[in-house]
């Protein structure tokens, strides 16, 4: 030890990074201690029920909450859309009731009275002709790089495919909302179930006309969020009004029908794919129109970025939007990379079947068109010892096997940013050498606690429970929102900065107190030592601060190293497709999958699990399902919006990828990617096992039974 | 939810008079897996929910004249774990199939033979025929999950019970008591279910202040039965549609046998010509298939229910083969 230099210690000298370390809050989790918004019940709270529109386009001519307000235990009405109002989807909110129990809440709703003026709507997504004729499409745009023309002319095999992918909606478990509460001086504090903590506050304090300092907004704790809660949101704002209206503590979630309906979706996709390649398996020219929707907004899958991962040299893409009566989009774990994924990866892999090639080849074979053909060649190696692909793979449709079922492999890879969020942090030694860290960030159940005690915990030299991290309140200095994968090197750097500052400060008075070389010491074991040799414990150390802590804050992202960004994996499934009933079981998913500096290597394996999974969700159950006719998405509900169980995960195997020098390219986020090429994956491995494409996902029993007798390749 | 009384006879007479109040607006609650779903979206709004979990008489499994009888009430794991029910295979699998260790321990077989449809029109409030401004929702919506039998009437969904078909295929009776405190008789369970042609008829025979109170099975010497469920996923679903089969074969040829739908139409789906077929027959790969195919050969499907047809004559096939360990793999 010596020069002093912000950086990671060396990998040989970490004594925390890298290693599994369980949650720090993993106990109060498991055991109930942990309270989240939902938890939230100060004395004298109100609840809250909510009426929603149920026509998916309507104009509401009458509405008359007189009544309700009469109704017994009930507190205040909160009316969100009054006559004139426009309703554009299908669970828009109208008017909330405030009670003394969910049960008078119900009643306060039932007495409202509402009239509509029902308008047409749209709400099908996939069927583009009927948008068009609709008028509800709009060109969002179409970019031709090279020749795609001559390259086609060209090719050795040509495949025309189409493909898609259903809108899903978040499922947060914890449902959107927040427990807010009035104090005496006028200030709010807000319980919110949100991604966001230092960012939410001004969203309250800007509408309620208050100063922004006199809303104190905490989460310590969220039930998923996956990208939908960053806002306030109109919910949160009429908590706090009815709030304010009432002198009462308001608790308001959103009920599960609402929850779906309103509180975010991740787009569709649906593509025409032409891809071609020459006789060695280059892929030489792409082709694709790709249409969905993002709701009323009327977007779908940025153009920019299709072909995915892949920049082939001859490459025409074109977007078309639909608008639809349909709740809005929110960010979806890595927008819009499942669906790019979907629709790229899978006409790679029919391409493959064309050209009579091993899907594995041919990704390989074009690599070269990928950010980083190194590590993705590396990786697919490690995947395919993993699942045997040599041995198992087969021609698609060709693996025979007894009775109904056959067998198939398939695989995907993706990419992603990862970069650090800005954030600021407080760190803090006591001069009884306890340690606390301070910065207003989240932990949306990706281990946020946990990495920032094993980052100042490995600096000083300390066990991991010697750090107490505060987080959750926007008291703390600002740390920015939990998206994009940004919070571990968001919270990391800034935390490593504080801790080695504070480190050599605490160095000096140890210098001077027992005459040692400052360049000769490190902190190890809870002992600071000279050249390897004992000077004085950490608590010793710490002593010299005086009556007062140290604090020292830090700052981030900065260019020092410490953080990177620019991820990929590569996913391989292995699944089984019962060919009589369209039934699809997973029977191992592999996951390799690079991420820079791992500081904590359980928590990062539990990211690419919980992306796998989420990942099967999507690829073979999940899906909103939109009547036409009433345009009511008709399976808001547990029952009917279908998330996969225990039994249908298979087995996971996940490698992280962590050669030294991925060691040294710091740390980048991971929490988004894995869950990008799972179904892709999949849905390659089905098309090898059953010999057919089935274009849709989720790949229902249905879908395989329809492409089956369809018997498209 | 509305408020309503709550009421925990002890007796099934006393049953009978509190469910007969009210005009019959009153609710059975047995398990409460289903009611309080219903409850809570206002689907039902009884005056009265009379609780049957009181009444001794409706729980147990005990031996009867060559058969079992088995209390409504009874929770579906200690049907499970009943020796007395060993036999009666196609009622296991059923169970079973149901995956959910809360919906085992909580439901019972009364409340399943009752449970209502779960068309998610029907559940979103648009009545059992699920119609608006007179014509069908189903019709041209969303019924991927719609009945492919039986829906020639305005009636498009598909019956909810996972027990009626193996119950039938076993040739199970069932005792209905009520309206007045002596009333009961005995039927068997396929006349139990009527497929609707108005809102207010429902969709079993039972009249207001009627109730199950058991269920009456003769003995399954000499039967092979199973019930094939096909789910799409591990965890708590709904079949997407099931079959199950009773058979009694003699010297290698099928002598009698009985096959239900589940999930395909309006009430259970008793498959005659698939029967018909099979008697005097060997049982076997090709003529459990042929037995498939016959059971559907009448199917209607609607506009986007079209591949339950196969599924349904798989589930034949599947449940025949597996009725007798010939059925080999299959997800």
């Amino acid at each position: 030890m010596a020069e002093r230099k912000i950086a990671w210690p060396p990998r040989s000298e970490a004594s925390l990074i890298g290693g599994r370390h369980v949650r720090k809050d993993g106990h109060d989790k498991s055991s109930g201690a942990a309270k989240y918004a939902a938890d939230i019940n100060t004395e004298g709270t109100l609840y809250v029920k909510a009426l929603t529109c149920r026509h998916a386009h309507a104009k509401v001519v009458k509405l008359d909450v007189e009544a309700a307000k009469k109704v017994k235990g009930v507190h205040a009405v909160h009316v969100f859309r009054d006559v004139d109002s426009e309703v554009r989807w299908d669970g828009t909110l109208i008017a909330a009731v405030a009670a003394e129990r969910p049960e008078y809440a119900e009643d306060g709703v039932n007495a409202i009275r509402v009239e509509y003026e029902v308008l047409e709507h749209w709400v099908d997504e996939e069927d583009l002709a009927g948008a068009e004729k609709a008028e509800r499409t709009r060109s969002l745009g179409e970019n031709e790089k090279g020749d795609v023309a001559a390259a086609l002319k060209q090719a050795k095999a040509v495949h025309k495919g189409y493909y898609g992918i259903a809108t899903i909606s978040h499922m947060c478990m914890e449902p959107h909302g927040s427990h807010c509460e009035w104090t005496g001086d006028g200030e709010l504090t807000v319980h919110l179930s949100t991604q966001n903590v230092s960012g939410t506050g001004g969203q309250f304090a800007g509408p309620l006309g208050l100063d922004a300092s006199k809303v104190r907004l905490i989460c310590n704790y969220i039930g998923g969020g996956f990208g939908s809660k960053f806002a306030a949101d109109e919910w949160g704002l009429a908590a706090a009004t009815m709030a304010k209206e009432t002198g009462r503590p308001v608790r308001f979630m959103l009920d599960r029908p609402t929850e779906l309906k309103t509180a975010g979706t991740r787009p569709s996709g649906f593509a025409e794919v032409t891809i071609a390649a020459d006789a060695e398996g280059n892929i030489i020219a792409w082709d694709s129109h790709h249409w969905g929707t993002s709701g009323i907004a009327g977007s779908t899958i940025a153009l920019s970025q299709f072909p995915y991962v892949f920049d082939f040299e001859n490459r025409n893409r074109k977007a078309t939007g639909i608008s639809t009566n349909t709740g809005p989009n929110r960010a979806w774990r890595a927008p819009p990379h499942p669906q790019l994924c979907a629709l790229t990866d899978t006409a790679i892999d029919d391409l493959a079947a064309k050209l009579g090639m091993d899907s594995y080849d041919v990704f390989m074979k074009n690599l070269k068109y990928t950010p980083r053909p190194e590590v993705y060649a590396e990786e697919m190696k490690i995947g395919a010892k993993l699942i045997d692909w040599k041995k198992n793979w087969h021609l698609h449709g060709k693996g025979g096997g007894k009775g109904a079922v056959r067998r198939g492999l398939g695989m995907a890879l993706h990419q992603w940013g990862g970069r650090a969020h800005a954030a600021n942090t407080l760190v803090k030694v006591h001069p009884d050498g306890t340690v606390e860290t301070f910065g207003g960030s989240q932990d949306i159940g990706t281990g946020t606690r946990t990495i920032i005690a094993i980052t100042v915990a490995e600096t000083f030299g300390l066990p991991l429970d010697a750090v107490k991290v505060n987080l959750g309140s926007n008291a703390y200095p600002n740390s920015g929102p939990s998206g994009g994968s940004t919070t571990v090197g968001g919270v990391s750097g800034p935390n490593r900065r504080a801790a080695q500052e504070a480190l050599w400060k605490i160095f000096d008075l140890v210098t001077t107190k027992y005459d040692v070389e400052a360049d000769s010491l490190t902190a190890k074991d809870g002992k600071i030592l000279s050249n390897g040799e004992l000077v004085c414990t950490w608590k010793q150390a710490t002593s010299l601060l005086g009556p007062m802590a140290l604090e020292v804050k830090g700052e981030g992202p900065k260019d020092d190293g410490l953080t990177d960004s620019g991820v990929g994996g590569v996913q391989m499934a292995d699944v089984s497709v019962d060919t009589e009933t369209g039934v699809v079981r997973v029977n191992k998913l592999v996951a390799v999958q690079d991420c820079g500096l791992i500081l904590d290597l359980l928590t990062a394996e539990s990211q690419v699990y919980g992306g796998l999974i989420m990942g099967i969700a999507y690829g073979l159950t999940e899906e909103r399902v939109m009547d036409n006719r009433t345009g009511r998405y008709i399976n808001a509900d547990l029952e009917n919006y279908h998330l996969p169980r225990i039994g249908d995960i298979g087995e996971l195997v996940v490698e992280m990828y962590q050669p030294d020098d991925e060691y040294a390219r710091g740390v980048i986020g991971l929490g988004e990617p894995p869950v990008i090429s799972t179904g892709a994956a999949l849905s390659n491995a089905v098309a090898n096992a059953i010999g057919v494409r089935v274009p849709v996902m989720p790949l229902t029993p249905q879908r395989v039974l329809e492409a089956l007798k369809g018997g498209q390749s | 939810m509305r408020p309503f009384e709550y009421a925990s006879p002890e007796t099934e007479a006393e049953a009978a008079d509190l469910l007969a109040d009210h005009d019959g607006n009153t609710a059975v609650l047995a398990g409460g897996t289903d009611l309080l779903t219903l409850l809570k979206r206002d689907l039902v709004t009884p005056q009265r929910v009379v609780d049957l979990k009181t009444v001794p008489s409706l729980v147990g499994v005990t031996p009867d004249i060559d058969g079992v009888r088995i209390g409504a009430l009874t929770p579906l794991d200690e049907l499970q774990q009943n020796p007395l029910l060993a036999g009666y295979q196609s009622l296991l699998d059923a169970i079973d199939g149901i995956r959910s260790v809360q919906i085992q321990s909580m439901g019972t077989v009364g409340g399943d033979l009752c449970h209502l449809p779960n068309c998610w029109y029907f559940r979103s409030g648009h009545g059992l025929l699920a119609m608006e401004n007179g014509e069908s929702l189903v019709e041209t919506g969303e019924n991927r999950y719609h009945a492919i039998l039986g829906n020639h009437g305005p009636a498009k969904f598909v019956s909810a019970s996972r027990f009626a078909p193996g119950l039938i295929s076993l040739g199970a009776r069932v005792r209905i008591a009520g309206p007045g405190a002596d009333d009961a008789e005995t039927i068997p369970l396929e006349y139990f279910y009527i497929t609707p042609r108005t809102e207010r008829q429902g969709v079993t025979i039972l009249r207001p202040g009627q109730f199950i109170t058991h269920i009456l099975l003769p003995s399954a010497a000499g039967i092979q039965s199973a019930t094939y469920d096909v789910l799409a996923s591990e965890g708590l679903d709904w079949p997407l549609v099931s079959a199950a089969a009773g058979v009694q074969v003699e010297g290698g040829l099928v002598r009698d046998c009985r096959i239900v739908l589940g999930h395909a139409a309006p009430v259970p789906w008793i498959a005659h010509e698939a029967a018909r077929l099979l008697t005097g027959r060997p049982l076997n790969e090709e003529t459990a298939a042929a037995a498939g195919a016959a059971a559907v050969a009448a199917a209607t499907p609607l506009s986007r229910n079209g591949y339950k047809v196969q599924m349904a004559a798989v589930a034949v096939k599947r449940a025949l083969l597996k009725a007798t360990g010939q059925l080999e793999g299959g997800l």
